[in-house]
């Protein structure tokens, strides 16, 4: 196993995983708001991915000839399962969150030396395989709310991909405001006749649902720094840097930059700032070198989301700053435990 | 040259040393044109034939060209092999041709056929570098043919796709789809799926060595150290 790494590696098993069942429990609130929205499918999505995620970990710690029960239970696994399904889109096929997480789990977090070793975040890696294999499923959403989908019914197209007799994939799904925004912004439409064109898809201020489902993981992320489990310099960073290019390009041109509350509310931005991009191992390690890593994550979103291919841009934005943290690194050097040190 | 040397040679080329295994040379077109089956052969048998007629002519001339120039010299003898052997696919295999595109020119580029003709054809007699070549090209033409198979079998559920292309009208129905209603793996056939599944080979060849050093112990394996 190699000797030099860039992140720390966790080996205290008992506070990893404490740590972890801390950022599983300021999920919650957010994941209630998003069930409430968009239907049963996230939580058969979260199911899927945590039984593929524990059977993945322990045939490779199998394979690797590595004690199965300290890594099983440090709770690591289940919460890049959880992120995953979190981020995937609800009214999916029961394969599209198993294999996501098999792929998050083998090869991004296991091939590169496991636990502590990986240099991108797996749950990321696996949406991003998600993405660029099944654009058509990874896309297509449910509207908030007005999907008239119970669970019974959300259960029947995980497993069989068999809808209701008067309802049709095609029909029921739609864009996400993000996505509907940046199609209509192609077709020439100012901001203001966008968002009044669809009241029930744009909602307040980021999109119906959205919003709120943002505000939730703003508050369990909030929590999460008061009781000292993440320090608030990647957040900030990142939530500053993507307002404040939001701001500066809003301010130039308002009819054709979305307002900043559109970018922090929108899409997966509270979750990225608080839980993806806060992951221990895959982040800088010293404080100056998370503010770097926060505001370019952020920078790289804004650009995503305005210029880019996709429409939202959480999950690129994350594994590009990933392969920047060893420079990072190199720089702003993390503190050596017992050595008095400035950062 | 005894008999013994000429299998050391074969090793040689398609498994201690082979050229994408081992010397990762050529990665551009192996990663670029493995998408299926056919195409990796196509570019593979290109590649060998290049090989083997550089080889050859570099170990001709090997006693009257002075060392000074020969890096230019093998250029050139690699660059008209290779326009003989795309003006020849662009005349019989046209329709390949056109698929494999850039990566028939880009032959010349290809790291493996200068290392050989520096390493092993500037030094060694007409015969063994004809078999040195034939080889290191069977040996990069089987990882192509198998990255190829790999990614053609999780991308699209089919294999020998388009084998008329190759082996003429009657090869239209080697082509066979192992699952139907497969949804294809789009990852598998874009570049980061050739990537990955080269990853994964050179993976199961170390497996592979690592068993067959536990078991005989010795390890002779000399390893030409080229990059580019």
């Amino acid at each position: 196993m190699s000797t030099v790494h860039s992140s720390p590696y966790i080996n205290n098993n008992e506070s990893v995983s404490r740590m972890m069942l801390a950022v599983l429990y300021a999920l919650i609130p957010g994941t209630l708001v998003y069930v409430h929205f968009f239907g049963f499918g996230v939580l058969i999505n979260i199911f899927i991915a945590v039984v593929t995620a524990i059977i993945c970990e322990a045939a490779i710690l199998k394979i690797r000839q590595r004690p199965i029960k300290p890594y099983l239970y440090d709770g690591t696994a289940v919460l890049t399962a959880v992120l995953l399904a979190l981020a995937l889109p609800t009214l999916t096929p029961w394969w599209l969150a198993a294999l996501g997480t098999a792929f998050a789990i083998i090869i991004a977090k296991h091939l590169y030396g496991g636990m502590g070793y990986n240099p991108f975040n797996p749950a990321m890696v696996g949406y991003a395989m998600l993405l660029i294999a099944f654009p058509k499923e990874m896309t297509a959403w449910i509207p908030a709310e007005t999907h008239g989908m119970n669970f019974y019914d959300t259960l029947n197209f995980s497993l069989f991909e068999a809808l209701p007799a008067d309802k049709t994939y095609d029909a029921l799904t739609m864009a996400t405001p993000l996505d509907s925004l940046k199609t209509q912004l192609s077709l020439g439409y100012t901001i203001d006749e966008i968002h009044s064109s669809n009241p029930s898809l744009f909602g307040n201020i980021a999109g119906y649902g959205w919003e709120w489902i943002n505000i939730m993981f703003l508050i369990g992320g909030l929590v999460l720094i008061f009781i000292k489990v993440i320090s608030w310099h990647i957040p900030v960073a990142m939530l500053g840097s993507l307002a404040f290019m939001a701001m500066i390009f809003s301010f130039s041109d308002a009819g054709s930059y979305s307002p900043v509350s559109f970018h922090l509310f929108g899409g997966a931005a509270m979750l990225g700032a608080f839980f993806i991009a806060t992951d221990p191992v895959t982040a800088a390690a010293s404080n100056k070198g998370r503010l770097i890593y926060g505001a370019g994550i952020g920078i790289l979103i804004y650009i995503i989301r305005t210029w880019g291919g996709y429409p939202d841009g959480v999950a690129f934005a994350v594994l590009l700053m990933n392969m920047a943290v060893p420079m990072i690194d190199y720089y702003y050097k993390a503190p050596v435990f017992g050595a008095s040190s400035n950062n | 040259m005894s008999d013994t040397n000429y299998k050391q040679i074969i090793n040689n080329g398609l498994w201690v040393n082979n050229a994408a295994f081992v010397q990762l040379l050529g990665l551009c077109p192996l990663l670029a044109v493995s998408n299926t089956v056919i195409n990796g052969l196509g570019l593979g048998l290109a590649t060998t034939l290049t090989l083997v007629a550089s080889n050859v002519m570099v170990s001709l001339i090997r006693h009257w060209v002075r060392p000074e120039i020969r890096i230019p010299v093998f250029v050139l003898i690699i660059a008209s092999t290779v326009t003989i052997i795309e003006l020849s696919m662009n005349a019989w295999f046209h329709e390949l041709y056109n698929i494999l595109g850039i990566f028939i020119p880009l032959i010349v580029t290809n790291c493996a056929i200068i290392a050989r003709a520096e390493a092993f054809a500037s030094k060694n007699s007409v015969s063994s570098s004809l078999i040195d070549g034939l080889f290191m090209g069977l040996g990069f033409t089987a990882v192509l043919v198998t990255l190829g198979a790999m990614r053609e079998l999780i991308g699209f559920g089919t294999l020998f796709q388009q084998a008329h292309l190759m082996f003429g009208e009657a090869a239209r129905d080697f082509s066979f789809t192992l699952f139907e209603n497969y949804r294809g793996y789009l990852l598998a056939i874009l570049p980061p799926g050739a990537f990955i599944g080269l990853g994964f080979l050179i993976a199961i060849k170390n497996i592979i060595d690592k068993k067959h050093q536990a078991r005989d112990k010795v390890v002779s394996a000399e390893t030409v150290e080229v990059t580019g």
